[in-house]
């Protein structure tokens, strides 16, 4: 059967390059949360490889020992109905397997899910905001803002509240950590960090229209030093946003990277809190307070964030 | 001219102006060929009226095969233009267009054809009976889906295709950033093909519940009918929530509604989920069939019985069950928090028990069984291998912190490619190839199938494990194009070096369809296969009436028992056998669901009055006709009986 070698010549091919000398972007972690991934990621292919070459040791040996060119002319296979304890096995391994799997993934996924830990310094928080189809970025607390490019510092951790100007979009930075959507009427919150100083690349990755595909960013991961440098240095050279510059921003379209001082926050604030969507449809203030409450307690993100305010 | 204009295609290209060259040509040579050959009158008698299962299944398999096509030309279109860096061949609207028609064509209009075709043609005879048992809905859905179909494929010359990919996701999908009719279509097009397949769903729960050959209970059926049946179960629970989610989609777009907007209260994440809620359990609506299919095939060629029946069954009904409650890791990057992905993540991964049972039980199948290698057997055989490496990858997408970085990546669409292509499209042309000789008298050339199989096999994984690693390496889904910087050129081009390989193992298949034609032997008996259950104890070709007389079940495997084991099916006492009168309503009624539909794409509401008068009217008179079927008469079947045997 050429197609079995096929497919083991494909794992190791794949194997190879995976442990090979060019890592690929996701195996290269580069902070704390793609770390996770990654390791995740390894550990299960390793667990499903053995699955894999259990399969394909079994189809084998089936098919050389019970070909029909093998078996004499008026041989008459037999009437198996099955047997408990096989049939126990094959659920009981996959279940030992699934339920350890299900313990590393809820782990892990608490573990992305939350601030990294072992830093000391407080997250630094970054609105990033899509629109067709760019990238805006809002420093509140050093209150700047760039478009499709971030600076950020090394060891100490990120907190992104994302959302959009249009379609659903992800923010995804492979070497940082996975990505999360930004959605027009809520704020997603992503916890990352870098620890490794570099340029990474970073793209919308959820399809968003005609533009999508160019909808990408840098992020320039350096010291804190470099960092508060680089803030200094925005703030002292780079033009204030005003709300109709950024309108114009807002136009379908792609832009290269800008730089401003200020943020949009400050006259367009991101859909959170009382500003947050699913407001249906109230104009007056009244019916804004009256379902925040309970937006907040139908999105964990919101409630999280209105604690750590 | 405004009016006209609507119907314009807002991205026009040579390729686009030849496609309505074509279609034009192509209407026309059946036109003239119909009338030429005077074959009007027998194509309305046998076809467009029929309520005969097996012609009705015949229609679905070649409007899935031209479909199939349709699709494959797509997909080879996206990965030329993928399959090196900054190519121009197509820009991101046309690319855009193309993805989103090859997900729609392949699920709704190619793979669901092909499962209900397959259904169609064998589980009445599988279960010894005369035909459906609503056979003139049976008619009513083949031609809702056909139209559809129709209405779909007609967007890519009249107004332009949808373009927001086959999920449709809001508020993309919306008239603010989709105005063009493209996503009307969509929506329309789908209702109508899906209303079609929830009425399939209904009727085949009837017919297989109660239309039983006597002794044939429950734990008694054949595999594939067993798989009918729970997928059937899913479709009907299934498809009304996307009955539901197309119809706010269309008043969002049609009428002003606010369902899925981002102003005014609107929620984007309610599409997603409710698409998904449909559209996990429509992943098992497609597999389980191509489950039952493997089940029939590897047992009739290790020459055994399937292995573990009841883990079988019982796998089946925990699949569905599941299907429901994992459409979360869809979206595990939505941000509903750690605790909900937990749960998903679990309900996701444990699917792959029930499933791993039944690779187990077909591999044990083969142990002690003497194994024939024939065309069928043969893509049973690759199955195994390349879903399990699909089934796996599964598993690891199930993972939701892991998922954070395989969502909307390559890595994501190699996992569903390995998994629908051995899990679907390798049991469709296996099951194609082991019920051909039922259907049309011929087997298909053996030789020339292998040829088509080995391409087809190897051909998918050189398409869709490149597409790991390129996953990995950052490569999101759905760009038209990428710089060459990223490195992702090599594997692209190996991908589509793959998907070369798979068109020629198709058109491999379209020539061996018409070399068997032309050259097989029509004196192949009614058992080519030697096989096992009940649809191979009818006569080839199968008479309208299925069995002369309703057969008599002891096992799943009643055929194999009457050759080998000394059961008998048949008495020989004849009864008159009462038969369904064809009908041309279905076809009526379902044209007129096109002119509905055509209308309500373009809002020329005067075209949707006359349509849905048109529709209460077929209602109505089906409502008050009187119409008890017909009585084939004793002499008559002895002599059709006769007739057959005489054949041999």
């Amino acid at each position: 059967m050429k197609i079995k070698w096929m497919i083991l010549a494909a794992i190791l091919t794949v194997l190879t390059v995976l442990t090979g000398c060019e890592p690929l972007a996701v195996l290269d972690p580069k902070g704390p949360q793609a770390q996770t991934q990654a390791d995740v990621i390894l550990l299960s292919i390793g667990i499903m490889s053995f699955i894999v070459i259990a399969v394909f040791a079994i189809l084998i040996f089936m098919l050389v020992k019970y070909r029909a060119s093998k078996q004499p002319e008026d041989y008459k296979p037999p009437h198996i109905e099955g047997n408990v304890w096989v049939e126990a096995i094959c659920v009981g391994i996959p279940v030992l397997i699934v339920a350890y799997l299900s313990f590393v993934s809820v782990e892990s996924n608490y573990k992305v899910e939350a601030t990294p830990e072992g830093y000391d310094e407080e997250p630094l928080v970054v609105y990033a905001s899509s629109s067709d189809w760019k990238w805006h970025f809002s420093y509140p607390e050093e209150n700047i803002e760039t478009m499709n490019y971030l600076y950020v510092p090394t060891d100490r951790p990120l907190e992104f509240r994302l959302y959009s100007y249009g379609p659903i979009s992800a923010f995804w930075v492979p070497q940082l950590g996975g990505q999360k959507y930004a959605m027009s009427d809520m704020v997603t919150t992503l916890h990352l960090a870098a620890d490794v100083p570099g340029e990474y690349s970073g793209r919308n990755a959820n399809f968003s229209g005609e533009g999508f595909a160019e909808q990408t960013f840098n992020v320039n991961a350096v010291s804190p030093d470099e960092f508060d440098e680089w803030v200094e240095e925005v703030q002292t050279t780079a033009d204030p946003i005003t709300e109709d510059k950024f309108e114009e921003l807002l136009e379908p379209g792609h832009l290269g990277q800008q730089t401003f001082t200020g943020t949009h926050l400050e006259f367009m604030p991101a859909p959170e809190g009382e500003h947050g969507g699913h407001n249906h449809g109230g104009d007056s203030e009244e019916s804004h307070d009256e379902h925040s409450d309970h937006s907040d307690e139908e999105h964990s993100d919101h409630s999280e964030q209105d604690h750590e305010h | 001219m405004e009016f006209f204009e609507r119907f314009a295609i807002p991205h026009p290209s040579p390729i686009i102006y030849a496609s309505m060259v074509a279609i034009g040509i192509t209407l026309l040579a059946i036109v003239a060929g119909l009338t030429f050959f005077k074959k009007w009158g027998y194509l309305w008698r046998e076809w467009l009226t029929t309520v005969d299962h097996k012609r009705i299944g015949i229609m679905y398999l070649i409007s899935a095969l031209l479909m199939l096509f349709r699709g494959g030309v797509d997909a080879l279109m996206m990965r030329a233009q993928l399959a090196t860096p900054d190519a121009q061949l197509l820009d991101s609207q046309h690319y855009n267009e193309i993805f989103t028609t090859h997900g729609v064509v392949m699920i709704i209009f190619m793979a669901m054809a092909f499962i209900i075709a397959l259904m169609n043609f064998v589980v009445p005879l599988q279960i010894g009976a005369r035909d459906v048992a609503f056979p003139r809905l049976n008619a009513l859905s083949f031609w809702l889906y056909f139209m559809g179909a129709m209405l779909f494929n007609l967007s890519f010359v009249i107004g332009g295709s949808p373009s927001s990919g086959w999920t449709s996701y809001f508020p993309l999908a919306g008239n603010e950033f989709s105005p063009s009719v493209g996503t009307n279509y969509y929506m329309i097009a789908i209702q109508i093909a899906g209303i079609g397949t929830l009425i399939t769903g209904i009727n085949f729960i009837v017919t297989i519940l109660k239309m039983r050959a006597p002794g044939m209970k429950l734990m008694k059926m054949p595999m594939f009918t067993w798989s009918a049946l729970i997928t059937n179960l899913i479709i009907t629970f299934a498809f009304p929530v996307l009955t539901v989610a197309l119809a706010m989609g269309t008043m969002d777009r049609l009428f002003g509604t606010q369902f899925f907007t981002t102003g005014n209260g609107g929620m984007d994440m309610l599409w997603a989920n409710l698409f998904w809620v449909w559209g996990h359990p429509e992943v098992y609506i497609l597999v389980l069939p191509a489950f039952g299919v493997y089940s029939e095939i590897i047992s009739t060629f290790a020459r055994r019985n399937l292995y573990g029946y009841k883990s079988m069954v019982a796998s089946m009904v925990i699949i569905s069950v599941l299907s429901f409650v994992v459409w979360v890791h869809h979206f595990f990057t939505m941000g509903q928090g750690a605790m909900v992905n937990s749960i998903f993540s679990i309900t996701t991964m444990a699917i792959a028990v029930p499933t791993g049972i039944k690779i187990f039980n077909w591999l044990f199948t083969l142990y002690k069984g003497s194994i024939r290698f024939t065309v069928p057997m043969m893509y049973s055989l690759g199955f195994l291998p390349i879903f399990t490496i699909g089934g796996v990858t599964g598993v690891m997408l199930g993972m939701s912190a892991a998922d954070y970085q395989y969502h909307n990546t390559m890595f994501l669409v190699a996992h569903f490619h390995l998994v629908i292509i051995p899990g679907v499209v390798f049991a469709m042309l296996a099951g194609l190839t082991y019920w051909w000789p039922k259907m049309f008298g011929f087997m298909l050339n053996e030789r020339i199938g292998k040829w088509a199989f080995w391409f087809i096999s190897i051909g998918t994984c050189v398409a869709f494990f490149p597409m790991f690693i390129s996953g990995l390496d950052g490569q999101a889904r759905r760009m038209y194009t990428y710089s060459e910087s990223t490195g992702f050129g090599f594997w692209n081009m190996l991908s589509f070096a793959g998907a070369v390989m798979l068109a020629i193992g198709f058109i491999i298949i379209v020539y061996n369809i018409y070399y068997s034609t032309r050259y097989a032997s029509r004196d192949i008996g009614s058992d080519p296969w030697d096989a096992r259950s009940l649809e191979w104890a009818t006569s080839t070709p199968v008479p309208e009436y299925n069995f002369a007389e309703v057969p008599q079940v002891n096992s799943s495997e009643a055929f194999w028992d009457s050759k080998y084991n000394g059961h008998k099916l048949f008495s020989g006492k004849l009864k008159e056998i009462h038969m369904p009168n064809n009908s041309g309503v279905p076809f009526i009624m379902s044209s007129l669901f096109f002119v509905l539909g055509f209308s309500f794409i373009f809002s020329i509401w005067i075209g949707v009055a006359i349509a849905l008068l048109g529709i209460v009217a077929c209602l109505v008179h089906r409502s008050f006709e009187q119409d008890h079927g017909y009585h084939i008469p004793v002499e008559e079947i002895e002599k059709t009986e006769s007739e057959l045997r005489g054949g041999k």
